[in-house]
């Protein structure tokens, strides 16, 4: 009896996992007819999480991209940055895209050896790691294939890749501490929030505060942690400020969600914060919803970090296809800061990922 | 008449210090010592309001009871699996991850920014335990049927856990604007101490009850000790491993709910990262053999509020977040060889030395 409970119990458990499995392979249009147990071992073999966008083979005529990023879900940004290069890359645009993501380097690396022996004509990199793409790259060349770096830059000769297509995370970072040297505080007592250490973003938004503070006598860090851009690491790290009683007037965290875990462990403390309050927020990455907490007068600065790199890596494509030369390798997007006194709904709409 | 006092005495240090729940007491006591040595403000608490205008206590030690709440919660199932089955389940993050996403799906609707929430709470809480109870179904199948080693069962949820989790909500990151469902992970209006404390010891008192009046306990130690002595005297090991799974996944299902309410979002990638780790460290510091057999609860339960203790302590001090890791690594390394035969052998003949000379004085 007991024994076909259970059966009865796992039989619906499966039957549950293959409906569950079966909506959302609809959903993102892969592995046609796979059971539960088959998808989970794929992913549990090849982390890397390669998934062919176009199923059919390439044709003559359409040019073969191999995309790695870092995976989707890691925040906002790259969620929006994603859907604009799978927007872009596609059949109807005469690509034929593959993509794989992963958070780490060694795994990248492998997409990349896969995309070589693959023979695609181009290969797109947003590296998760600055160091360890040589001999790859190299091996590209040597197999004429032309690189074309988004996003973020690697520690190479520059020789190896085409072009290298940045936010300039050194300019994001000046651009908010002079709006921040702009609100003429007396004193800044500052809570600087890092994101993970040695990425560019992190190099980038810290190395403007910290030569700001070493020269300024009156700009103080409080704490400087990094939350590897975990919103409730975050707020375990301002908490921890608010326990000990010291005080604070400016919380610098380097993106939008571990400005909102921040933001979190204040309201619990009865800190107000915003426009005209006691503690100034500034996040980066100008999340739709973080460009609302401006328009509501909740935070005050959100630096942009422009996720939208398809057409310039397009305009790349297109000109060395038609024989053109690129004539600066290193091309640096527009950006701009947003302030919640100047800010209007249309640039939530507009701006927001 | 003095002779016998000292005795008795040092028979009850002697008890105390082979009693599980030493270990646990004893690190907490050190810690507790070490931050009233460096600075006593670590147990101020103050009774403030917060920007509702509701009363919360705050201080270090509410925030350790607030942080290691779930970590607690996580505990109890992890017991269980640890000593039914021998090994450890390390897709619990990624399993709060696939329950923390139900929960917000049955929240949230379609829409990722609804302005009222699309069904009751406990509605949503109810799907996303029975959403976890599946997965520590499957955990449990491949441990208990299939007799995979757990570490590497649980594996496959581990890499595959936050891809699922991303698709159950198609990539986006809902937000619930509702303030009741922040109460679970902050506080009740009116009610001063942190909700998760209230759930978590919620939890406790079930899981004390089931061990007291069922005999879970006694089977999944039995099992744990030897199975297949426990099969001769009528229990059904597999039953009782595939069990502790799916209590586990009731857990992990209640540590998201206070974990997605902390924030009122969700970040697939990042939420209770690396937490597995942290629940396999309160288990054995709680002195239960990682291989399984004989436990005790509530020494892994104190050894969940010790690491939250650490951590909140590192974090005083403005310890480098990122090198947290290797403070508990040598907790760890520190336990490990402390409970190592090698140790307990050497340790056991210098008390028995000590005791002869004690007696030859």
């Amino acid at each position: 009896m007991k024994k076909k409970v259970l059966a009865m119990l796992l039989a619906s458990a499966m039957v549950f996992g293959l409906t569950a499995c079966g909506s959302s392979a609809a959903d993102t249009a892969e592995a046609p007819a796979a059971t539960e147990e088959a998808a989970t071992e794929e992913t549990a073999e090849a982390p890397a999480a390669e998934e062919t966008a176009e199923a059919p083979a390439a044709s003559g005529d359409l040019i073969k991209v191999g995309i790695i990023n870092n995976d989707p879900n890691e925040s906002g940004y790259r969620t929006a940055n994603d859907k604009d290069l799978k927007a872009t890359f596609c059949e109807a645009n005469g690509y034929d895209a593959s993509f794989a993501y992963s958070l780490k380097n060694d795994e990248q690396i492998t997409a990349a050896q896969k995309f070589i022996q693959d023979g695609v004509d181009y290969l797109l990199l947003s590296a998760a790691d600055t160091s360890g793409w040589d001999s790859v790259l190299k091996d590209a060349q040597d197999a004429g294939i032309r690189v074309i770096l988004f996003d973020r830059t690697i520690d190479a000769d520059p020789s190896l890749y085409e072009a290298s297509i940045v936010s300039d995370m050194a300019f994001e970072g000046e651009n908010t501490v002079k709006w921040l040297e702009s609100q003429g505080l007396d004193e800044y007592n500052i809570i600087h929030i890092q994101g993970v250490m040695g990425s560019a973003a992190q190099k980038g938004r810290s190395g403007a505060l910290d030569a700001k503070v070493a020269e300024n006598d009156n700009w103080n860090i409080v704490t400087q942690q990094t939350a590897e851009w975990n919103a409730e690491t975050a707020q375990q790290i301002v908490q921890s400020v608010i326990d000990a009683g010291t005080p604070f007037n400016v919380i610098y965290a380097e993106n939008d969600d571990m400005a909102k875990g921040a933001v979190a462990a204040l309201d619990k403390a009865n800190i107000s914060h915003g426009v005209g309050k006691d503690v100034i927020i500034i996040g980066f990455d100008c999340n739709k919803w973080a460009l609302q907490e401006l328009l509501d007068q909740n935070w005050n600065f959100d630096q942009q970090c422009n996720p939208f790199q398809s057409s310039y890596i397009n305009d790349v494509i297109q000109t060395l296809e038609s024989g053109g030369t690129i004539a600066e390798k290193t091309i640096v997007m527009d950006e701009k800061g947003f302030d919640a006194t100047t800010i209007t709904a249309e640039d939530v709409e507009k701006y927001g990922i | 008449m003095s002779n016998t006092k000292k005795m008795s005495i040092s028979d009850i240090f002697g008890k105390l210090f082979r009693n599980q729940i030493f270990v646990p007491i004893a690190a907490m006591l050190i810690l507790l010592i070490f931050n009233l040595i460096a600075d006593p403000s670590f147990f101020r608490i103050t009774l403030g309001y917060n920007s509702a205008g509701n009363p919360v206590l705050s201080g270090y030690l509410m925030t350790v009871l607030d942080c290691g709440s779930e970590l607690a919660i996580l505990a109890i199932g992890m017991t269980l699996v640890t000593a039914a089955s021998g090994g450890q389940d390390i897709s619990v993050g990624a399993g709060i991850a696939i329950a923390g996403s139900a929960l917000l799906r049955v929240l949230c609707g379609n829409n990722t920014r609804p302005e009222t929430l699309n069904a009751p709470i406990i509605v949503a809480f109810l799907v996303s335990v029975l959403v976890a109870m599946c997965f520590g179904a499957f955990n449990g199948c491949l441990v208990a049927f299939f007799k995979i080693q757990p570490m590497v069962a649980t594996l496959i949820l581990y890499t595959a856990g936050r891809s699922i989790a991303a698709w159950i909500n198609n990539n986006e990151l809902p937000i619930v604007s509702d303030a009741t469902f922040s109460y679970i992970g902050g506080f009740i209006p009116g009610i001063p101490i942190p909700t998760p404390f209230f759930i978590a010891a919620a939890c406790l008192l079930i899981i004390a009850l089931v061990l007291k009046f069922t005999n879970l306990g006694l089977y999944t130690q039995a099992v744990g000790i030897n199975e297949s002595s426990s099969r001769l005297n009528g229990l059904n090991p597999t039953f009782i491993k595939w069990l502790s799974f799916v209590i586990l996944g009731i857990c992990v299902a209640v540590a998201a709910l206070i974990k997605v309410s902390r924030l009122s979002s969700i970040n697939y990638s990042v939420i209770a990262k690396d937490i597995e780790m942290d629940a396999i460290l309160a288990v054995a510091l709680g002195g239960n053999a990682l291989s399984g057999g004989k436990f005790n609860m509530w020494a892994s339960v104190m050894g969940a509020f010790v690491i939250q203790l650490l951590t909140t302590t590192l974090y005083k001090f403005n310890v480098q977040s990122d090198a947290l890791p290797a403070y508990k690594a040598v907790v760890v390394i520190l336990l490990v060889v402390f409970s190592s035969p090698v140790v307990r052998e050497k340790m056991a003949q210098i008390s028995k030395k000590m005791k002869s000379r004690k007696e030859a004085a």
